[in-house]
C-alpha cells in the first residue's frame, strides 16, 4: 500500500462513480482495546459485500496523512469513512482505503470493487 | 502428560495455537500421539497489517493461511483443518451449529483431550464461541465418553476466579521451535518477537512467559 495522494485517489473514486459497487467499509478498535487499557470503550463495525451507486465520491483532510472519504448515494444516502491513510488497487481490482492508527494498526476501511468481495 | 488416543485443538484464528499451546502440541506430536488442529476462521479481520503494510483486509486470508500452515510444518502437524468461517462472525452462526461441527471432528477422530478456550475467561468473543461450542459439543456425550478438556484462559479475572492452573507442562527443549512457530506468523507476531529477541530485562520477562511453561485449567461439565 501506498500513503494516499489525494489527487489521484480522487481520479479513483470517480472511475467507480454512477454504476453499481460493492463496498466493504470497517471500523475497528480492535476488540483487545479495553483488555489492553480499561479507559477505552470499544466500538467498531464491518459492512462487506453491501451493492450500492454513488453519485459523487469525495476525498478530503490531509490533515498528518489523514484523510476522510465520502460517497453520495443515488437515492440520497451516504457512506463516510474517518481516518484513511493508505490507499492500493490490488491484483483483483479491488480499491483498498485503510486508515492505520499511531501503532500501525488497522483502524478504518473503506473498498470499493466492481465485483464482489471474497466472501 | 499422559499417553492419549487423540488430541484435538480447537483455535478460531491462525496463530491462536502458536503462544500458550504450541509447545505441548509438539511435545504430543513428538511422542507420538494423533494431533489435530481445527482452526476455525482464517484471521482475515485481524488488524495487524504488518507497518509498512505488507497484507490489506483482501489479501490477509491468504497470508494467514500460509502462515499457519507453515506453524502446523514447524510442529510436525500433519492434521490442520481450516474451517474457513469468517472472523469475528463466529457468535452469530445459528446456535448449535458450531457444537455439531465439533462433535463430528470427535466423533471421527476418536479424541480423547481437547485443547482449547475456556468458557467465560478468553476474552475475545470468537474465543468465547469456540468455548461454548467445545462445551455444547461435549456435554451431551455419555460422561465415560467424553473427552478431557485442557482450556487457555487469559481474562484478567482468571487468577482471581480460577485459581492456579492444574495443567503445567514444562516445554525445555522446544524453545526454538516455538519460536519458530510464532515467528511462522510474522503478520501478526512481529512486535513480540522483538521483545522476544531483546537483550533486556522485558526480553527476559517475555522469553519466562513463552517459553518456559504452558498452563491450562482442566473443565469439568458437571
Amino acid at each position: 500500500m501506498e500513503k494516499i495522494d489525494r489527487e489521484k485517489v480522487q481520479e479513483i473514486l470517480n472511475q467507480y462513480q454512477d454504476r453499481p459497487v460493492y463496498i466493504h467499509v470497517e471500523i475497528t478498535s480492535g476488540v483487545y482495546a479495553d483488555h489492553l487499557d480499561e479507559n477505552i470503550f470499544n466500538a467498531g463495525t464491518f459492512l462487506r459485500n453491501i451493492q450500492v451507486e454513488f453519485v459523487q465520491g469525495a476525498i478530503r483532510g490531509g490533515r498528518n496523512g489523514q484523510y476522510r472519504v465520502g460517497l453520495k448515494l443515488v437515492n440520497g444516502g451516504w457512506i463516510y469513512v474517518l481516518g484513511l491513510t493508505h490507499y492500493v488497487i490490488n491484483e483483483n481490482d479491488e480499491f483498498i482505503m485503510h486508515g492505520f492508527d499511531h501503532e500501525g494498526k488497522l483502524a478504518s476501511a473503506l473498498e470499493i470493487s466492481s465485483n464482489e468481495f471474497f466472501k | 502428560m499422559e499417553k492419549e488416543r487423540h488430541v484435538l485443538v480447537v483455535f478460531p484464528h491462525p496463530d491462536d495455537e502458536a503462544f500458550g499451546v504450541s509447545g505441548t502440541i509438539m511435545k504430543y506430536i513428538d511422542s507420538g500421539v494423533p494431533v489435530t488442529y481445527a482452526c476455525l476462521t482464517y484471521g482475515d479481520m485481524g488488524r495487524s497489517l504488518g507497518y509498512p503494510p505488507f497484507a490489506t483486509r483482501e489479501s490477509l486470508h491468504e497470508i494467514r493461511k500460509q502462515e499457519v500452515e507453515k506453524s502446523a510444518r514447524i510442529m510436525k502437524l500433519t492434521d490442520l483443518r481450516l474451517l474457513g468461517y469468517r472472523d469475528k462472525t463466529l457468535e452469530f452462526e445459528q446456535p448449535g451449529h458450531l457444537a455439531s461441527v465439533i462433535k463430528s471432528l470427535i466423533d471421527e477422530l476418536n479424541t480423547s483431550r481437547i485443547i482449547s478456550f475456556y468458557p467465560g475467561y478468553s476474552v475475545h468473543p470468537d474465543h468465547e464461541a469456540t468455548a461454548e461450542a467445545i462445551v455444547g459439543a461435549v456435554k451431551d456425550m455419555a460422561p465415560e465418553k467424553r473427552p478431557a478438556l485442557q482450556l487457555v484462559a487469559f481474562d484478567k479475572d482468571t487468577l482471581e476466579d480460577l485459581g492456579d492452573p492444574d495443567i503445567i507442562n514444562d516445554i525445555t527443549g522446544y524453545e526454538d521451535r516455538k519460536e519458530e512457530v510464532m515467528a511462522a506468523h510474522i503478520s501478526q507476531t512481529g512486535p513480540l518477537l522483538k521483545r522476544l529477541a531483546a537483550d533486556t530485562v522485558e526480553g527476559q520477562e517475555t522469553r519466562e512467559a513463552y517459553l518456559k511453561l504452558e498452563q491450562f485449567y482442566s473443565y469439568d461439565i458437571d
